[in-house]
């Protein structure tokens, strides 16, 4: 039995290191070919594209919830078509944003066009 | 076998250090590989300590009295059922259930997020691995469950006979569930300061989990309810009971966040409110795990040793003061974005909903902390009751359901106060006549009850009138017929459609609560068979004793050596309602100096409770019998002086025998609750609402989706 048990501990520790050590060994097999800077930038970019597209979801949802409020009567025609063109506007900002590729950006940065600081407005199309 | 449960202890030890390390010098060194490696070594230590788990599991079904555990909380005679369940009656075990579970929805929710936010990933790593790594170092040097004894003791001392019910298998599993990913929002909270990435993409991240949390919490705190009223002879289902009060506080501020946090998705707002209700949740779980398994506080749940109190109090502080500086040090990126369009919206009822969400869970907080407290400060042990915790819950539970019926009325960003007053009219009248009837039939005394089924009556119609509009819109855009429509309705709108639900069910639920107890009826009284009482408008008659002994006649798997109860025939103007029967059961006790026999009945009694169950009122009863009556005690100090061990249990027997021939009276507790059964009903509702809500819509519907409005967006802003 106890020869069992030593065995199976031994089992667990290599299926352990084997698993947990799968990237390093990937990553040393990579490092020859890569080009220093390549990965802070596509980190970078995948952040920002991962934070566009969860902002482009949200934005979505606000339009269809705007719909169904003002299908339900919640909303007046005339609000729902102020609210629905504010929000529209807000998506096409985001969809160029994604549209134009990742650019390394703060976190902010894809929020910050739709800012509301003042009355309300269209955001700009720059 | 214990050294290799034992061995597995120490490999998820070490594994959690190099995963912490790991992930932290990958996510400041810019090394991925290294934060893949600290996310697979959650993945390995969900593998050990499964490991771990299956060798405990195993030593109860094969009745292995080497492990400790497993010659303190079961036996041979404990069935299968339970045996598999009592790994988690133990400190020991339990502790080992809640790190298998941590690093099970910890495993989950980082293989999901893989390929997203790997900078807060990482650090959220960091921070569950050491939440696993204190769990386990608890069980390596406080609380081994695979400490042994050799030789094994012949027989277990069997599964505390509080803990022989369905119910009670299923609530550790459940509340443990619910507290574990209670910490994964926690997790991804820090990570996402200390990565100081606080937009909407962690949120989307952990909406889910946070979901998840919340929904096994309350199976939990329901399944504990549902325990108390079956199986703890006083008739109740809460007793603000300081164990139960620490599930319920991360469940509110839970509640609380997962509404206000679709005002950050929609507006980018509540940012610090947000972080601050995840840091909370996940603390007060910590906290909650701490009352259970330290022994800190008298509960009926206290089935932890008092050994484990400082290394939780450490652990909280530490989260506690981590909290606040990381929330105070990034204020300056949490500023909304956006400001409340108006005060007649959505939003504004959310706001509000959270606030008596957060002041119900500081009054829980208050009155459950203040004997630690009060002992702290002056030294003298004091409590509040649960009068104390009714004068507060009840109003702002009031205003919370009053809430859930409002919010569904009231358009996101600003709604007119034309189109509020149109959308309240039927809510409104709904109320207004649920009040006119009740007064009219004489309930007016109980103004409380009376306001919470006005409020009740609100919600229903103003979530019945928000299904029948969304129908009826569905209807017109799609031409479909009336269950396609709504069928169709809640699929393309579950977050909505299923939230609306849970407010149905909450409200159903506090229907159940108000009724039951303003409106019950309850008696004690001692009687002998023939006798009968009143409780309410029923009548019931002690009809004849009952009695059994061993295990072979114990179909309910009680565990008991002998029950003695009573069949009690209900009735009402006349006309039988139902045969109830109670019993009492007794137990082995381990003390020799009770007698042979003495020692067979001599352990903790446990009152068998028999219920009437019905959707309008649930008929309780419960009996204490006589034990010590000069009769039976006779036979127990004769069969003490003159039997052995082996021949003890023929005692039983003529004990029985006494009780059917000549039986003395028995004190009896019966109590008539109205509604009692809308309480099981509403939290079902509940739960299925939730599964709707969370459950995630097909990818192929999601992809046609965003690609629909993608292009319906230039059409609809060139026509403008």
């Amino acid at each position: 039995m106890a020869i069992v048990i030593v065995l199976s501990i031994v089992v667990l520790l290599v299926l352990i290191v084997l698993l947990v050590g799968a990237p390093l060994r990937q990553a040393a097999a990579r490092r020859a070919g890569a080009v220093e800077g390549d990965t802070d930038n596509l980190a970078a970019g995948d952040r920002a594209r991962d934070e566009l597209e969860a902002a482009r979801e949200a934005k979505y949802r606000e339009i269809r919830d705007a719909e169904l409020d003002f299908r339900t009567g919640k909303l007046s025609e005339r609000d729902y078509r102020e609210l629905d063109a504010e929000l529209r506007a807000e998506a096409l900002v985001i969809l160029d944003e994604l549209d134009a590729g990742v650019r390394p950006r703060g976190a902010s940065g894809a929020r910050s066009r739709s800012r509301r600081t003042g009355p309300r407005r269209r955001p700009s199309s720059d | 076998m214990a050294g290799l449960g034992y061995a597995c202890l120490l490999l998820a030890l070490g594994i959690c250090a190099y995963g912490i390390c790991a992930s932290i010098y990958g996510v400041r060194a810019g090394r991925p590989e290294f934060s893949a490696s600290g996310r697979r070594s959650v993945y390995a230590l969900f593998g050990v300590l499964s490991v771990a788990f299956l060798v405990l599991e195993l030593a109860f079904l094969r009745n292995d009295f080497t492990f400790n555990t497993v010659a303190d909380t079961s036996s041979r005679t404990t069935p299968l059922a339970y045996r598999a369940a009592a790994v988690w009656a133990s400190q020991e075990g339990s502790l080992l259930l809640w790190a298998w579970l941590l690093s099970l929805w910890s495993s989950v929710a980082l293989f999901l997020t893989r390929r997203r936010m790997r900078d807060v990933a990482s650090y959220a790593t960091a921070v569950l691995l050491g939440f696993g790594g204190f769990f386990v170092a608890l069980m390596i040097f406080y609380a081994n469950p695979f400490a042994t004894t050799r030789p094994a003791p012949p027989e277990g001392v069997g599964l505390d006979p509080l803990l022989r019910f369905p119910t009670m298998m299923i609530h550790p599993p459940m509340l443990y569930s619910g507290y574990t990913l209670c910490t994964i929002p926690l997790a991804f909270g820090v990570g996402a300061l200390l990565a100081r990435r606080v937009d909407a993409d962690w949120i989307k991240a952990i909406r889910r989990f946070a979901f998840a949390g919340w929904l096994f919490l309350g199976a939990g705190i329901l399944l504990g309810a549902r325990w108390s009223y079956s199986e703890l002879g006083w008739g109740g289902y809460w007793g603000w009971d300081a164990v139960e009060n620490a599930s319920l506080m991360p469940w509110l501020t839970a509640t609380a966040f997962l509404h206000s946090l679709m005002i950050q998705e929609k507006r980018g707002m509540l940012k610090v409110w947000n972080v601050s209700l995840v840091l909370a949740t996940g603390t007060l779980a910590i906290m909650g795990t701490f009352l259970v398994r330290s022994g800190v506080l008298n509960s009926i749940h206290a089935f932890g040793g008092a050994t484990l109190g400082v290394p939780f109090v450490c652990l909280i502080a530490v989260l506690i003061i981590g909290s606040i500086y990381l929330v105070t040090s990034r204020r300056e990126m949490l500023r909304s974005e956006n400001r409340l369009d108006s005060l007649l919206s959505r939003e504004s009822v959310f706001l509000v909903n959270n606030l008596v969400l957060v002041a119900l869970c500081f009054v829980i907080f208050w009155g459950t902390y203040f004997p630690l407290i009060s002992e702290a400060v002056s030294g003298t042990e004091s409590s509040v009751g649960p009068p104390w915790f009714d004068r507060y819950t009840v109003p702002l539970a009031l205003v919370l359901v009053l809430l859930s019926g409002i919010g569904p009325v009231i358009a996101w960003r600003r709604a007119t106060l034309a189109n509020a007053r149109r959308n309240f009219l039927v809510p409104t009248v709904a109320a207004l006549a649920t009040a006119a009837v009740l007064l009219g039939a004489g309930v007016g005394h109980k103004p409380l009850a009376v306001a919470l089924f006005c409020c009740a009556a609100f919600v229903f119609a103003s979530v019945g009138q928000e299904f029948a509009r969304g129908t009826r819109a569905r209807r017109a855009m799609a031409g479909e017929s009336i269950p396609v429509a709504l069928l169709a309705l809640v699929r393309r709108n579950r977050r909505r459609y299923g939230g609306y639900i849970v407010h149905v069910g909450i409200a159903v639920l506090f229907i159940g609560v108000a009724a039951s107890s303003s409106f019950q009826h309850a008696t004690e009284t001692q009687m002998r068979p023939g006798q009968s009482t009143r409780v309410g408008a029923y009548t019931v008659r002690y009809v004849r004793p009952t009695a059994s002994i061993t295990p072979k006649y114990d179909r309910a798997h009680t565990g008991s050596t002998l029950a003695l109860g009573a069949e009690v025939d209900v009735t009402k103007n006349g006309r039988h309602v139902a045969t109830l029967n109670p019993s009492e059961g007794y137990y082995a006790s381990q003390e020799a100096a009770q007698g042979t026999v003495g020692s067979l009945i001599g352990g903790q009694p446990v009152s068998h409770v028999a219920i009437d169950g019905g959707v309008t009122r649930d008929v309780w009863s419960a009996i204490s019998p006589e034990i010590e009556a000069p009769a039976l005690k006779r036979i127990v100090d004769v069969g003490n002086r003159t039997l052995g061990s082996e021949e003890a249990p023929i005692a039983l027997l003529y004990l029985a025998r006494s009780y059917l021939k000549s039986p003395p009276p028995a004190q009896f507790h019966f109590i008539v609750s109205p509604l009692v059964m809308w309480i099981w009903i509403g939290g079902l509702i509940v739960f299925i609402g939730g599964l709707i809500a969370v459950w995630p819509a097909p990818s192929t519907v999601r992809a046609r989706v965003a690609a629909r409005a993608r292009v319906r967006l230039p059409r609809r802003v060139v026509r403008a």
